[in-house]
């Protein structure tokens, strides 16, 4: 039996019991980490808003094995607040959905090697909801930008510029989910499609954090970018995220 | 295992939310032992909780009949909806006397990581009730959690254009607790709906 501490970002909290929530966390040192969070339903939980999604939280958990994955799930005993993020969210509809999507697939793509750290991603995601909560950016293109740079960090960077498959030097006018980003007329596979070259700017700039081209991009291309970020992570997925369905764009 | 039907009891109790094969096993013993009149009694109300009970036609709230009793009631103000996710909340605000208007329960509350979207609960119903101009305040009493807030934020902005006052429950310190145990976001809200002392 043992106490750990950590910090992470709270990504689901499911109802257990009469007033008991499963909380999964996104964790700095232990990657994904479910745990539980007695009476936390009822009004007087010494946790409160703690444990809600978004929350970024310093955690200590009571462990019945001597580390991560224990004998059971894991009990938190404290909490304490580094960063709400849900509370200005919830006030920001389009912003709430984009922000559920960007926890589902931070969950998706770290949940594989649950215990083991994924740094980057938690570093990513906290960043993301960060930039989210203060509103500087539309909603959508934050939530593109997260999956975008989190499939990257996962290994499945797209190209937006040269041929993903041979290396030509772009631009390249064919995009191909499969055959990962802008291929070239003589790489292109059947089914590959031809979007506009400001949607291939608008989605390199969200890739590389160019945030004035990124803002400065019209409605059209970010619909049209949109949809193949969402058709990328589907086919690296292979299931596809269940909030995506309901973000709500502009 | 046990033999036939007392095995099928246990099976069918542990189905139940919240009861383990250990409660289970306890529950069927307990029946067993059981006077068995109760047992006959319990049945009953199995049966007709099942034969009668329905969801109210306006409010989504259970009922035993087309419309439940706070629907039929003339006495409560129907200029006033007060909108809840579950017929649970219903019974709590209930309790409490303050409220004299009418309900609308929603059947939840939007959790996009659930898959449950604003086509999933009875928005479009509570749109309908709204649209003949009777009532003139909203009040949202979703849970004040992050998918109730959400849920209040688009209620918020699909009602307001129809020129209705919408209000949402307070929340702040609990009564009776420690202020130091009280979390930065329920303290933060407590200090954003603080009151003049009229005294």
């Amino acid at each position: 039996m043992s106490l750990l501490r950590d910090e992470g970002v709270v990504l689901r909290a499911q109802k257990l019991g009469e007033a008991d929530r499963i909380i999964t966390l996104l964790t700095r040192d232990h990657g994904i980490v479910r745990a539980v969070a007695r009476g936390v339903r009822k009004t007087k939980s010494k946790f409160g808003a703690r444990v809600e999604p978004f929350a970024h939280v310093d955690v200590q958990f009571f462990t019945r094995g001597s580390e991560f994955p224990g004998r059971g799930l894991p009990i938190i005993t404290q909490a304490e607040t580094l960063g709400a993020y849900g509370g200005r969210l919830a006030l920001d509809y389009a912003a709430y959905t984009s922000g559920t999507a960007i926890l589902e697939t931070a969950e998706r793509l770290t949940d594989h090697e649950r215990g083991q750290p994924a740094l980057q991603q938690y570093l990513l995601l906290i960043g993301a909801l960060r930039t989210l909560a203060m509103g500087a950016h539309e909603p959508g293109l934050v939530l593109d930008a997260f999956l975008l740079r989190s499939l990257a960090v996962a290994g499945y960077a797209p190209s937006f510029v040269d041929c993903a498959r041979c290396g030509l030097d772009g631009p390249n006018r064919f995009f191909s989910v499969q055959g990962g980003g802008t291929v070239c007329g003589d790489c292109r596979p059947a089914g590959s499609v031809v979007p506009s070259p400001e949607t291939l700017s608008l989605l390199g700039a969200l890739l590389t954090g160019d945030w004035g081209r990124a803002d400065a991009s019209e409605p059209r291309h970010r619909r049209e970018g949109s949809g193949l970020v969402a058709a990328y992570l589907q086919w690296h997925l292979e299931r596809g995220i269940r909030s995506l369905r309901l973000v709500e764009r502009s | 295992m046990y033999e036939g039907v007392v095995q099928d009891l246990i099976d069918e109790l542990g189905r139940l939310p919240g009861v383990g094969p250990k409660s289970a096993q306890r529950i069927a013993f307990h029946l067993l032992a059981a006077d068995p009149a109760d047992v006959r009694r319990l049945v009953h109300a199995l049966v007709e909780v099942k034969d009668k009970v329905r969801f109210c036609a306006t409010c989504g709230n259970v009922a035993e009949s087309e419309q439940c009793r706070i629907c039929l009631d003339p006495r409560r103000d129907v200029a006033v909806i007060c909108v809840v996710e579950e017929s649970k909340d219903v019974v709590a605000i209930e309790k409490t006397r303050e409220f004299r208007g009418r309900y609308h329960v929603l059947g939840g509350a939007i959790s996009p990581i659930e898959g449950v979207g604003p086509d999933d609960l009875r928005i479009r119903e509570l749109m309908t009730r709204l649209a003949d101009g009777v009532v003139t305040e909203l009040i949202l009493a979703t849970d004040p959690n992050l998918e109730g807030e959400a849920t209040a934020t688009y209620l918020a902005r699909l009602c307001k254009p129809m020129g209705l006052r919408v209000t949402r429950l307070a929340s702040g310190l609990p009564v009776g607790g420690d202020l130091e145990y009280a979390d930065e976001v329920t303290l933060g809200r407590a200090f954003e709906g603080r009151r003049l002392l009229d005294v």
